[in-house]
């Protein structure tokens, strides 16, 4: 198999050789940062341009099709356009808040996305508590959200965000949970121990019933959080406009733009690397040949394969059914996801202790 | 890491927490202050990872960032109108409180200048040293010397009754 901690580790050999440690660390954080952020950029492109075509598709449609071949380099004209639009002063805003909600949310989302294991040694901090980490940074993009609505002296915007607020509070919960059972079942919160455990088979193999079940309790409680599909109230067109981004343009219109897109990245990428082994290629127990072949493709295509893989599901809900109402979208979470997932916890006892 | 960098980074954790602390009672409007306290417990959180205390770090971004000051955000939404300001103390307010955080400084210095710290000899730590969670675990839920489960289901407690309550006070309308 080919990991990336070679090239990794080749750039820090290669630093070391030449400069003092303090500068090679200096050297590796900024690279890291730099490397990031366009992972971050460029991932929003293509997402955005999967978006579009898998929506068209889905109506029927071609989709973008007039820049580049097959429209691929549309998204990248969207991203000149947006980053040369004009910020407009809105009258009576707080401007400080205003500015500062637009940046909360897109940096909760960078520092979800900067822990995500990649593949062995493409990973910029494995924190003993990642997991915990993952859920605790996320849950910053609230606030934003939160005050971006308020802010903006719009009354569009304050329902938009008071939906949102309520929505991302109450999906966290079950989000927590379900991914607290695939913890108990590696009894590690540390990522790149999550993922070296499931050489043998993926958790969702693993785990058996209980981890299906958290699966899809994840999956939605997961689409939930990136306040899109069924669930997208908060900016729900016919009646709020944009929702609480409504009076943001140019770039500022552009962060939140991006977060939502690397949001569904992000929430895709814990699903595949709590439940879907991460970088780890399928291995079918007995099938020797088969698992070799396996391990021919890199951990990285793997990754990005299952993680695309989830996108798509999380497509595919968008773009199949209706906008639920605000009082189904609570009941849905606080009477039928958020039990489920606390029996789905006692269900994985049993299955650790008895079966395992 | 080294002790210039350390010292550079403690310093602009320490700066950045002061200066906000000092906007967050002084800011004229309830939102605003509302996120400058949001800012200071993420600067909170930054000591306590530059303490490779990562767990806190985590606990202090969930609890309080993620879900404090969220709940103050959504108090003031409900409660508030756009456009309120903050009415002025009255001067004895601002001795009194002048008064009580000249208290908490003689109290807080007193006890470091008294304390005798254990590991001052010691070499100071180096690199990235986390406890393990398997460790915080255990000590959150066993039994015995050293371990908290009794205090953490007396806070448990806690927690359910304020949840009752809240239920109870909110059905009465």
């Amino acid at each position: 198999m080919f990991h990336f901690d070679v090239v990794t580790h080749w750039i820090d050999e290669l630093l070391r050789t030449y400069l003092p440690a303090g500068w090679t660390l200096f050297i590796e954080f900024v690279l890291i940062g730099l490397v990031i952020l366009t992972v971050y950029a460029v991932l929003a492109l293509i997402l955005i341009y999967v978006e579009r075509k898998v929506c068209a598709f889905f109506q029927c449609r071609l989709g973008p099709m007039r820049v580049g071949p097959f429209g691929v380099l549309q998204s990248v004209a969207d991203m000149i356009k947006i980053l040369l639009k004009e910020l407009i002063k809105i009258d009576r805003v707080d401007p400080r808040l205003f500015r500062l909600a637009a940046y909360l949310v897109i940096i909760a989302s960078i520092c979800t996305f900067g822990a995500l294991p990649f593949d062995k040694g493409l990973h910029v901090v494995d924190f003993n508590i990642g997991v915990f980490y993952l859920l605790a940074v996320s849950s910053l993009g609230v606030v934003g959200i939160l005050l971006a609505g308020w802010s903006s002296n719009n009354k569009y915007t304050v329902i938009g965000a008071m939906r949102s607020g309520a929505q991302l509070i109450s999906y966290e919960l079950s989000c927590g949970l379900s991914l607290m059972t695939i913890v108990m079942l590696s009894g590690s919160l540390q990522l790149s121990t999550i993922v070296e455990q499931q050489t043998v088979a993926w958790n969702i193999f693993r785990g058996g019933i209980p981890a299906i079940i958290a699966f899809i309790i994840y999956l939605i409680a997961g689409h939930a959080e990136t306040n899109r599909g069924p669930f997208d109230l908060p900016e729900a067109e016919s009646e709020l406009t944009a929702g609480y981004h409504t009076e943001y343009s140019g770039i500022q219109f552009g962060f939140f733009y991006l977060a939502e897109y690397l949001n569904l990245f992000i929430i895709a990428a814990i699903a595949t690397t709590l439940f879907l082994g991460g970088w780890m290629p399928l291995h079918i127990p007995g099938w020797e040949s088969f698992n070799q072949v396996m391990d021919y493709i890199p951990p990285v295509l793997w990754f990005f394969a299952k993680t695309f893989f989830c996108v798509f599901l999380a497509l595919w809900v968008r773009w199949t059914m209706p906008r639920l109402r605000i009082d189904q979208l609570l009941k849905l979470e606080w009477k039928i996801l958020m039990p489920l997932s606390l029996l789905n916890i006692i269900l994985m006892a049993v299955w650790i202790v008895w079966i395992i | 890491m080294d002790p210039i960098i350390n010292l550079i980074v403690f310093a602009c954790l320490g700066v950045a927490s002061l200066v906000l602390s000092v906007l967050a009672v002084s800011s004229k409007s309830l939102l605003r202050a509302a996120t400058y306290l949001l800012l200071v417990l993420i600067c909170t959180a930054g000591f306590y990872l530059f303490l490779n205390y990562h767990f806190l770090a985590a606990v202090q971004i969930s609890v309080y960032a993620g879900g404090v000051v969220v709940l103050f955000i959504f108090a003031i939404f409900l409660t508030s109108n756009k456009g309120d300001v903050m009415q002025k103390h009255q001067a004895q307010k601002y001795i009194l409180g002048a008064l009580a955080a000249l208290g908490g400084i003689a109290v807080t210095a007193f006890v470091l200048l008294k304390h005798r710290f254990v590991y001052s000899g010691n070499h100071p730590m180096e690199g990235d040293q986390e406890i393990n969670m398997k460790v915080i675990g255990e000590a959150l839920m066993g039994t015995e010397k050293y371990q908290y489960l009794l205090p953490f289901e007396v806070v448990s407690l806690l927690l359910l009754a304020c949840i009752i309550g809240g239920i109870l006070i909110a059905r009465k309308r």
